[in-house]
């Protein structure tokens, strides 16, 4: 008796815990996604925002190809600034974890997340002056004489993806460290007193116990990468749109607001999927 | 935001600079002091401060400036504003109609205006006048058009439109991001007046925008295609004019624009007071400075882009070189050439805007 009373207190005082952000999440996520689900079912006719309660709108984004195309865009950047992230920032954490003496890895770490203390546009239009036609790289590279005729660099799928990957390599070069750190040593050595060479540790001991460091960091690359809007509308010179931009004309100059809704809700439903299977593989792997 | 492209003399720049700042912190603390608040929905040459602070002096009032370029994006503003969020709103004069049927312009008194010193063929009564009601007032124009280097293109390319879609400068041609300019100087280049251009004439055009797309480097809104210009990202702007190479007239002699043989664009910006503004009495203040030949040679020239300013006597107030850098003198001749803005309906804007993102798209 005693015993579920207890219980039920300790539930209390869980529920006035969880209560207060319970209450931000459906104030701030739920009823917004519920509002822009329902808009997004809606029509724009003229200048009018009709409650139509059909799908006409998704079933125009996947007529149009110049809106699929958008989805398509977002996808080949995201995919492409993940997989370049991960091969650049692993080594970086490595070399932070296991050659960067200990005292000095605090202060390699702060400079591995200055990027982060900039915002997104002044950092986007660094790469464009970088980047340009008259920018340092060519203006360097025409003075060595190793190009005649300056590179198209700006303005390009290229720069966009030069521009996130500056980034996001730091956002997983942290989460890849904070696998590095707390793996225990003896599993090296254990590896390594069972005849297993430096790379065969590397592969099946190290690899495998940091990639949920790798995943978590790959997932947030690529949450952060698909929805934004600014870098490839800086770097990329509107030669082509990712999702985000196309969800931004449809607010910006159409007020079609229920085309937006419809384009974010599509934008939520690939997030999510990248996250059940992010998920579902971590699962995996833990069983 | 500034459409002013700098180049070098970094000391002066700095100095002046400072200057600048220092005088800003001075009207903003005057400004905070201001005992009226009046809030102005604009394009980027109202935020110029050499064009607001007389005002605000003037009549002690801060006046609040939010920018939009395309009338889509001003009337997506005002959609998602309270009503009286706004006093004054500089709109497109092509699109008066469409926010008078919106009812978001009131009716001016017509006595209030300096309608006798506009330039005859820039009162544009069509447009301004909606059922004998004056609802706005021009307030400046100029051309869409083509800019370019005079330096790396040769100036008799540039005389006929179809340049912008042939490959002779495939990679060194910008276009300016705004879909009906630059769609109506296509329908220019293929015979179509703006007037007549419906959706018949969209696969046409369409074709001409994919053709165009593919010679360009890149697609950009003002700061952008302006940089791209003086900087030689670009030699040749899509949809440019007066209003991008004017600004620079001094630093950059070596840009220039012209409108082709089959025409160029003219685009005229109107200026009006909002229906739900409680400040009616204060917004008309504000329109009748701006169209006063003071605010007029001020809001000509400046420094986010330049215009040739719809009131006759701002002439008495600029330089002769603004004047030559505005082409005062060849009006006649530009106005003969040029037309207005194609006014699709909902239907045709549409799929204009949709044509528009396929093109960014290919």
């Amino acid at each position: 008796m005693a015993t579920a009373s207890l219980e039920t207190r300790e539930n209390r005082r869980a529920w006035g815990f969880v209560t207060p952000a319970l209450l931000w999440t459906v104030a701030f996520f739920v009823i917004p996604f519920i509002v822009m689900a329902a808009i997004s079912l809606a029509t724009r006719k003229g200048r009018e925002i009709v409650m139509a309660w059909n799908f006409d709108n998704y079933i125009e984004f996947f007529e149009k190809a110049h809106l699929l195309k958008g989805l398509f865009v977002s996808l080949e950047i995201t995919f492409t600034v993940t997989i370049i992230s991960v091969i650049l920032a692993y080594p970086l954490a490595w070399i932070i974890t296991e050659r960067v003496p200990q005292k000095w890895q605090r202060m390699a770490l702060i400079m591995a997340i200055l990027p982060f203390w900039t915002s997104y546009v002044v950092r986007s239009y660094s790469w464009l002056l970088v980047l340009a036609q008259n920018g340092v790289i060519n203006n360097t590279l025409v003075y060595l004489g190793v190009i005649s005729e300056p590179l198209e660099l700006a303005s390009t799928r290229s720069a966009t993806v030069i521009g996130f990957v500056h980034f996001f390599v730091m956002l997983l070069t942290l989460t890849i460290y904070a696998n590095l750190v707390q793996m225990p040593p003896n599993c090296r050595r254990a590896a390594a007193d069972l005849g297993a060479n430096g790379f065969q540790v590397f592969w099946h001991v190290v690899l495998p116990l940091t990639l949920p460091g790798i995943m978590v960091g790959a997932f947030l690359t690529f949450v952060l990468c698909i929805g934004d809007y600014i870098t490839p509308q800086i770097l990329g010179g509107n030669n082509e749109l990712a999702l985000p931009q196309v969800i931004m004309l449809q607010l910006g100059r159409r007020a079609d607001f229920p085309m937006a809704s419809t384009l974010s809700i599509i934008l939520m439903v690939v997030v999510t999927l990248a996250y059940i299977a992010c998920a579902r593989w971590l699962k995996m792997e833990r069983t | 935001m500034s459409r002013h492209v700098s180049t070098g003399k970094t000391r002066n720049k700095f100095l002046s600079t400072t200057a600048t700042f220092i005088l800003g912190a001075v009207a903003m603390s005057h400004s905070a002091q201001a005992t009226e608040e009046l809030n102005a929905l604009v394009w980027c040459d109202h935020t110029d401060p050499a064009l607001i602070e007389p005002f605000e002096e003037k009549y002690d009032v801060k006046v609040n400036l939010k920018e939009y370029e395309g009338t889509g994006a001003g009337l997506s503003i005002i959609e998602q504003s309270r009503p009286g969020d706004w006093d004054v709103f500089v709109i497109d004069g092509v699109d008066v109609h469409r926010a008078v049927e919106m009812g978001v312009l009131a009716e001016i008194p017509a006595d209030a205006l300096p309608t006798s010193d506009i330039f005859p063929e820039v009162v544009m009564a069509e447009n301004n006048v909606v059922d004998g009601k004056t609802y706005a007032v021009t307030e400046k124009f100029g051309y869409n058009t083509i800019s370019f280097d005079k330096t790396k293109v040769d100036p008799k390319d540039m005389e006929d439109m179809s340049v912008i879609w042939s490959d002779k400068y495939a990679g060194r041609i910008a276009v300016y991001d705004y879909y009906l300019p630059v769609i109506g100087l296509i329908g220019l280049g293929l015979g179509i007046d703006t007037a007549d251009l419906g959706a018949d004439d969209m696969p046409a055009i369409k074709e001409k925008l994919f053709a165009m797309k593919k010679v360009s480097k890149q697609v950009g809104e003002v700061v952008s295609s302006q940089t791209a210009l003086a900087t030689g990202e670009v030699d040749i702007l899509v949809g440019g004019g007066e209003w991008i190479t004017a600004v620079l007239s001094e630093e950059k002699p070596n840009l220039d624009w012209i409108i082709p043989k089959q025409g160029g664009l003219r685009w005229a910006q109107s200026i009006g007071v909002m229906k739900d503004s409680e400040k009616p009495d204060l917004a008309l203040k504000f329109v009748q400075y701006i169209m006063s030949p003071e605010g007029q040679a001020r809001l000509a020239t400046s420094s986010c882009y330049w215009g040739m300013p719809a009131n006759a006597k701002a002439g008495e107030n600029l330089t002769d070189a603004q004047k030559a850098a505005l082409r005062w003198d060849d009006q006649d001749g530009y106005l003969k050439n040029s037309q207005l803005y194609p006014i699709p309906d909902a239907d045709l804007d549409a799929e204009m805007q949709d044509a528009w993102v396929e093109m960014l798209q290919q």
